[in-house]
C-alpha cells in the first residue's frame, strides 16, 4: 500500500510505528533478520518433496548457492504486500498461469530475460511467458471409478449422460473449467470452446448445459478432494488433476483416466519483482529445466516436463500418464489464461450466483 | 447433582432423558476424534475406510526430522506467548471495564472484540503492511503479537461474563484492610474468575495452535507453524501424517489432562 | 493504583466535603478502571485498528489513477462526457501512459480500469507498445493505435476512476452498480449474489449458535453440578476436539457423513432409512461441522459462569414450595445470562467469519463472506472489493453487537 503512506491516515501509523519500535518490540528486530538465501516457494505437498528431490537438493550441491525452501497455497496478495512495501523476502514463486499474468502486468514479478536464461527455444512453446517459465503442466481430467461404473466413460458427453452412468458427479466449484467442460460435453471441438465462450450466447449455453445435471453434481473445493471421493466411491466420475489420480492408481485403486477433453495448464518459475537474488534465481531456473532434472521431477510426480527431452528420459508406462505424452495432448485443450484473467471475475460471480439457486 | 431418593417419577424421568442427552452431546463431540485416530495407521495415502492396511508410515514421517517436528516446535513456541500476552491484556482489561462505567464503553468493547470479526485474510493483509514498515516479518514476535490479537477477545468476553457475578466491594474490604492492589488482584478477584481466565486462555491457544491465514503471511519459511505444515498441499492431497500428527496430541493432551486431575485430587486428599 | 478509596477519614466531614470526595472517589474509581483497559486498548489501536484500517480504506479508495496519471485525471474531471475529450488531454494521456510503465503504477491503472471493463489491461498494453516518442496530433495517434481510443466511451471509463473516493465496491458488494445516469439500481438478476451470502452468512451463525446453545447448556450444567473427579473428566471430552486440527476435523465429518460414509451406513443397517441420505456437501454438513468446532466456545464461558453461581438460591425456591423446573427456569436460568452472553457472541461472531470448514464441507449454496473475500484477496488482488465485503460484515456484525449488548445488560439489570 505504498499509496497509503500518503493517506491521512499516516500520522496516526508513525505514531504507531514510533510506539511500536521504541517500547515493547524491539526484541522482534534482532530475530527478524531472515536467512540469507535464496527462498523458493511452491505449492508443497507431494510436488514440493518431487522439487525437493529433483531441484533443490541437487541444484544445492551442484551450485553452493544456499536455498531455503517454503509453500504457499498461491495467495498472491502475500506476494503484492512484499512488493508494494519493498520487503521482498521470496525469491522464486511458484505460480499458476492466471495469477502469473495477471502479477506480471501488475508489476509484481522480475520481466524473464531469455537470453540470460541461456535455454534457447528448446522448452515447449507455452512455457514461454513475459514474467515466468514453465516448469510442468498438468492436466484437469475426467476421472472416474471403474468399480463403480458398469461401462467406461470416454467424454465430457458421458459425464453429462446420467441414464446410462447412473452416480453423482465431481467439478470444481466455479466458473473455470467447468464451463469449459460443459461446451465440450454440448458438442463444441475442444479447439472452438474459447471463441464460443467470449460470447454471451456461449456463456448462456454453458450456463444451460449445466443446468442439465446441477443436481447430481458435488463441487469440490481442493484438488485434494476428488480423488478422495472417487476412492471413497462417493462419486463415480469427476474432474480432478491428473497428480494425485495417478499416485491413487500405484495404490492399487480402480481409478481411470479419460485424456480427451482435458485441460491442461503450466506451473511456472516468476521471480518476485524486488528479489536481492535475480542471478541465483536465474541460475536455479536454469537448473530446474534440464531434461534431467526434469526426468527426476516428472518421475516422482507424474506432471509433464517442459523440456520435450525429459520425456525420452523416462520408461514408456510413466511416460503415458503424462498431460504432455502426444496421445494424451490429442483432444486436449489448452487453458486460455488471458480469457480467465480478463473475463474471471465476472464468470465466477455469475457462477456462484447461478450455483447457490 | 446426583438423584435424590425421594425424587418422583417425573423427575426420575427427566433425569434419565437429561443424562442421555448430555451422553449425546459427549458422543457428538468425541465420535470425530475416534474417526481419525484408526486412520492414522493406514498404510494408504487416503483418508478412506476401509484401510488398505496397517503401518506406522505416517509416523515415521511426522517423527522423522523436518518439517513436521519444526513447524510443531514453532507453534509450541507461539501459542502459549501468545495466549500469556492475550491473558495478561485480556484479564486486566475486563476487570477495568466491569470496574466503573465510563464514556465510551460500548465502543471500546466493541473494539475489544473487533478482531474476531474482520475476515482473517484482511487482517493478514493489513497486518503485512503494519509489521513491514516497524521491521516485524518473518519474527517469532511479529507471529506471537498478531495471535495475541487473535485471541484476546475470547479473553476479554469469558473473564467478561465471570466478573459479573462478582462483587468489587470486596477488592476494596482487600484493599482497606492494607494488602497492594497486586495483592488484591491475585488473592481476591484471581481465584474467583479463574475458570473465566483459563477458558479464554485455552481459547486463544487453541486459535493459535489452528490459525493458517495470518500466519502464511507474517511467518517466513522458516517460522511456519504447525497448521501451514498441515495445509501444505492441500491442492492434490490431504496427508494421513495429519492423522498421526492430531493422534499424538490428543494422547499428550490427554495425559497432561489426566495428570492435572490426578494431582488435583491428591491435594485434596492430602488437605482433606 | 493506591489504597485512597473510601479511607474513611477520622473526622466526620460536613456535607459538602463528602459529597465532592465521593465525587472525586468515583472519579479515581473511573480512571482506575480507564487504566487497566488502556493497555489493551493501545494495544489492538496499534497492532490492529490503524493496519485494518488502512486495508479496509481500500473499499473506498480510488486513488490510482490521480496517482500515476494526475494530469489525466485532472483534465477528465473538467471534461463534460460528450464527445471526445481535447488534445490536451490526450498529450498528457499519452506522456503519463509512458511513464506509468516504470514502479508497477501501470499495474495499478490497468487493475482499476478493468474493474470498468475488461479490455482496458489489453488496450493499455497495446498503446503502449506501439506509442511514439513524439506527436504532433496525440488524439489521432492514439486513435491510430487502436480504435477504442476515439470512443467517447472508452474515456467515460477513464473518467469514472479520477474522482479519489469511489462507492462502486460498496455498491458491488451489496449487488448495486451505478447506471449510465449515475443513478443506483440493481445489477442484472444472474449476477445477484452477495445480499444472498450476507443474508445466508448471518442464517448460518445464527443457527449454529442456537444449536450450540441448544446441547451446550445442558452440557455445562451437568459439568457444572457434578462432582469435580467425573467433571473433570468428562471436559476432557469436551476439550480433545480442540487439538485436532482443522483440516482434521473437516475430514472427519467427511468419513462420517459421506453418501456411504459411517452414519448412512449405520442408518441403512438399522434400517432408517433405505438409500444414503445427503448429509453433506449441504447445509447439514455445514451445521454439523461448525457445531462440532464451536461447541466447546459455549460450553467453556457457561461452565466458569455456572461454576459461580451457589445452588442455596434454588433449594430455597424449591424449599419455599416452587417446582423445580419453575425454580431452573426463574432463579437458576437468570444468574447464568451473562454466560449465555458470553458463549452466544463467541460462537456467533466465530462462524461468521468461518469460510475454510463451509468451503470443504458445505456446498455452493452455503459459502459465507470470508470465502469471496479470500478469492477477491488472494486470487485476484481486487483488494476494493475484499476490503468493501469485509467492511460491510464489520458494520453489521458490531452494530448486531451492540444492540445485543443493550438488551443483555438490560436484561442483567432486571434479573439482578
Amino acid at each position: 500500500m505504498k499509496r497509503d503512506l500518503n493517506h491521512p491516515s499516516q500520522p496516526i501509523t508513525r505514531l504507531a510505528r514510533g510506539v511500536a519500535l521504541g517500547g515493547l518490540f524491539t526484541a522482534g528486530l534482532a530475530m527478524s533478520a531472515g536467512a540469507q538465501a535464496l527462498t523458493v516457494i511452491s505449492f508443497g505437498g507431494a510436488s514440493g518433496d518431487a522439487m525437493e528431490k529433483a531441484y533443490y537438493g541437487p541444484f544445492q550441491e551442484s551450485s553452493g548457492i544456499e536455498l531455503t525452501p517454503g509453500d504457499y497455497n498461491g495467495e498472491l496478495s502475500r506476494i503484492r504486500a512484499m512488493v508494494e512495501t519493498d520487503n521482498v523476502s521470496w525469491d522464486l514463486v511458484e505460480m499458476e498461469s492466471p495469477e502469473l499474468v495477471r502479477g506480471c502486468f501488475e508489476g509484481l514479478f522480475e520481466p524473464i530475460d531469455w537470453e540470460r536464461l541461456g535455454l534457447g527455444d528448446v522448452l515447449i512453446d507455452s512455457a514461454f511467458n513475459d514474467c515466468g517459465v514453465g516448469t510442468f503442466v498438468w492436466s484437469t481430467v475426467l476421472a472416474y471409478n471403474a468399480d463403480e461404473l458398469d461401462s467406461a466413460p470416454t467424454s465430457w458427453e458421458d459425464f453429462w449422460n446420467v441414464e446410462d452412468f447412473p452416480g453423482k458427479r465431481g467439478l470444481r466449484r466455479g466458473a473455470k473449467y467447468t464451463l469449459e467442460f460443459a461446451l465440450q460435453a454440448d458438442g463444441v471441438p475442444a479447439s472452438e470452446v474459447y471463441d464460443v465462450l467470449s460470447t454471451d450466447e456461449g456463456v448462456d449455453r454453458a450456463f444451460a448445459k449445466l443446468d442439465e445435471i446441477k443436481e447430481h453434481i458435488q463441487w469440490w473445493e481442493a484438488g485434494a478432494q476428488p480423488p478422495q471421493w472417487l476412492v471413497a466411491g462417493d462419486v463415480v466420475m469427476t474432474s480432478s488433476y491428473n497428480g494425485r489420480i495417478a499416485a491413487a492408481q500405484e495404490e492399487g485403486t480402480p481409478l481411470e483416466i479419460v485424456w480427451d477433453g482435458s485441460i491442461y495448464d503450466l506451473d511456472y518459475w516468476a521471480i518476485v519483482a524486488g528479489s536481492d537474488y535475480v542471478d541465483e534465481a536465474y541460475q536455479f531456473i536454469e537448473f530446474a529445466s534440464q531434461p534431467e532434472n526434469q526426468a527426476v521431477y516428472s518421475s516422482e510426480i507424474p506432471y509433464g516436463p517442459v523440456h520435450p527431452d525429459a520425456l525420452d528420459e523416462l520408461d514408456d508406462e510413466q511416460a503415458r500418464r503424462m498431460p504432455t505424452h502426444a496421445d494424451n495432448l490429442d483432444g486436449a485443450l489448452a487453458m486460455n489464461t488471458a480469457f480467465w484473467v480478463s473475463y474471471g471475475e465476472e464468470l465466477e460471480q455469475r457462477f456462484n450466483a447461478w450455483a447457490a439457486q | 447433582m446426583a438423584l435424590p431418593p425421594y425424587a418422583s417419577p417425573v423427575e426420575r424421568i427427566w433425569f434419565w432423558v437429561f443424562r442421555s442427552f448430555c451422553g449425546l452431546v459427549l458422543l457428538f463431540l468425541i465420535t470425530p476424534v475416534l474417526v481419525i485416530i484408526p486412520l492414522s495407521f493406514s498404510s494408504g495415502s487416503f483418508l478412506t475406510y476401509p484401510l488398505p492396511g496397517l503401518s506406522l508410515r505416517w509416523y515415521q514421517e511426522i517423527f522423522s526430522a523436518g518439517p513436521w517436528l519444526d513447524s510443531l516446535k514453532n507453534s509450541l513456541i507461539v501459542a502459549p506467548l501468545a495466549t500469556l500476552l492475550a491473558m495478561a491484556f485480556g484479564t486486566l482489561a475486563a476487570v477495568g471495564l466491569n470496574r466503573a462505567d465510563f464514556p465510551g464503553k460500548g465502543v471500546i468493547l466493541a473494539l475489544l472484540i473487533s478482531p474476531m470479526v474482520v475476515p482473517l485474510v484482511i487482517v493478514a493483509v493489513g497486518m503485512y503492511f503494519f509489521f513491514a514498515q516497524v521491521g516485524l516479518l518473518n519474527s517469532y514476535t511479529g507471529l506471537v503479537l498478531a495471535h495475541t490479537v487473535l485471541g484476546v477477545p475470547f479473553v476479554v468476553i469469558t473473564v467478561n461474563a465471570t466478573l459479573q457475578g462478582f462483587d468489587f466491594n470486596q477488592m476494596r474490604a482487600g484493599a482497606s484492610l492494607g494488602a497492594s492492589p497486586m495483592r488484591v488482584f491475585f488473592t481476591v478477584v484471581l481465584p474467583q474468575i479463574v475458570p473465566g481466565v483459563v477458558s479464554g486462555g485455552l481459547f486463544a491457544f487453541a486459535t493459535s495452535f489452528d490459525e493458517v491465514v495470518v500466519a502464511l503471511f507474517i511467518a517466513s519459511p522458516t517460522e511456519r507453524t504447525l497448521p501451514i505444515q498441515m495445509f501444505s498441499g492441500i491442492r492434490e492431497n490431504i496427508s494421513p501424517a495429519i492423522a498421526a500428527m492430531a493422534t499424538i496430541l490428543i494422547l499428550l493432551s490427554t495425559l497432561l489432562l489426566v495428570t492435572m486431575e490426578l494431582l488435583r485430587r491428591r491435594s485434596e486428599r492430602l488437605k482433606g | 493504583m493506591t489504597t485512597t478509596t473510601l479511607d474513611g477519614g477520622a473526622a466526620a466531614p460536613s456535607k459538602s466535603n463528602l459529597k465532592s470526595r465521593l465525587r472525586r472517589a468515583e472519579r479515581l474509581r473511573k480512571l482506575k478502571a480507564v487504566g487497566l483497559v488502556a493497555p489493551l486498548a493501545l494495544f489492538l489501536l496499534v497492532v490492529f485498528v490503524v493496519p485494518i484500517g488502512n486495508m479496509l480504506f481500500n473499499s473506498v479508495d480510488n486513488g490510482s489513477l490521480r496517482q500515476v496519471m494526475p494530469q489525466t485525471a485532472a483534465s477528465l474531471a473538467q471534461w463534460d462526457g460528450e464527445g471526445l475529450p481535447d488534445e490536451a488531454t490526450f498529450a498528457a494521456f499519452a506522456d503519463e501512459l509512458r511513464d506509468s510503465r516504470s514502479g508497477g503504477g501501470l499495474g495499478s491503472v490497468g487493475r482499476r480500469l478493468n474493474y470498468e471493463d475488461s479490455g482496458y489491461r489489453g488496450l493499455l498494453m497495446r498503446t503502449l507498445m506501439a506509442l511514439p516518442p513524439q506527436s504532433d496530433d496525440w488524439r489521432e495517434t492514439l486513435i491510430d493505435i487502436d480504435s477504442a481510443w476515439g470512443d467517447t466511451a472508452t474515456w467515460r471509463g477513464i473518467k469514472a476512476a479520477a474522482p479519489p473516493r469511489t462507492d462502486r465496491y460498496l455498491l458491488a458488494s451489496l449487488d448495486l452498480e451505478r447506471g449510465a445516469d449515475g443513478e443506483v439500481q440493481r445489477v442484472d438478476e444472474e449476477d445477484r449474489l452477495y445480499q444472498a451470502v450476507f443474508q445466508r452468512t448471518l442464517v448460518i451463525a445464527g443457527g449454529v449458535t442456537l444449536i450450540c446453545l441448544a446441547l451446550g447448556f445442558p452440557l455445562a450444567y451437568l459439568l457444572a453440578t457434578l462432582p469435580a473427579k467425573t467433571s473433570n473428566l468428562l471436559m476432557i471430552l469436551v476439550l480433545l476436539p480442540f487439538w485436532t486440527s482443522l483440516l482434521v476435523r473437516t475430514a472427519a465429518w467427511i468419513i462420517l457423513l459421506q453418501s456411504n460414509g459411517l452414519a448412512n451406513q449405520t442408518l441403512m443397517t438399522l434400517g432408517l432409512v433405505e438409500s444414503p441420505l445427503q448429509l453433506v456437501f449441504n447445509r447439514t454438513g455445514v451445521f454439523f461441522a461448525m457445531v462440532h468446532i464451536l461447541l466447546p466456545f459455549m460450553v467453556l464461558p457457561l461452565y466458569s459462569v455456572m461454576k459461580g453461581i451457589s445452588p442455596s438460591y434454588q433449594r430455597a425456591a424449591v424449599s419455599l414450595g416452587a417446582h423445580p423446573f419453575a425454580a431452573f427456569w426463574q432463579v437458576y436460568v437468570p444468574q447464568t445470562v451473562s454466560g449465555i452472553a458470553a458463549g452466544t457472541i463467541l460462537v456467533f461472531i466465530m462462524a461468521l467469519g468461518y469460510y475454510i470448514t463451509p468451503a470443504l464441507v458445505g456446498g455452493p449454496a452455503d459459502q459465507m463472506v470470508s470465502y469471496y473475500v479470500a478469492y477477491y484477496t488472494n486470487t485476484t488482488n481486487n483488494w476494493g472489493m475484499a476490503a468493501a465485503l469485509g467492511s460491510i460484515l464489520l458494520a453489521v456484525t458490531l452494530l448486531l453487537y451492540l444492540v445485543y449488548h443493550r438488551l443483555v445488560n438490560r436484561k442483567q439489570m432486571i434479573g439482578s
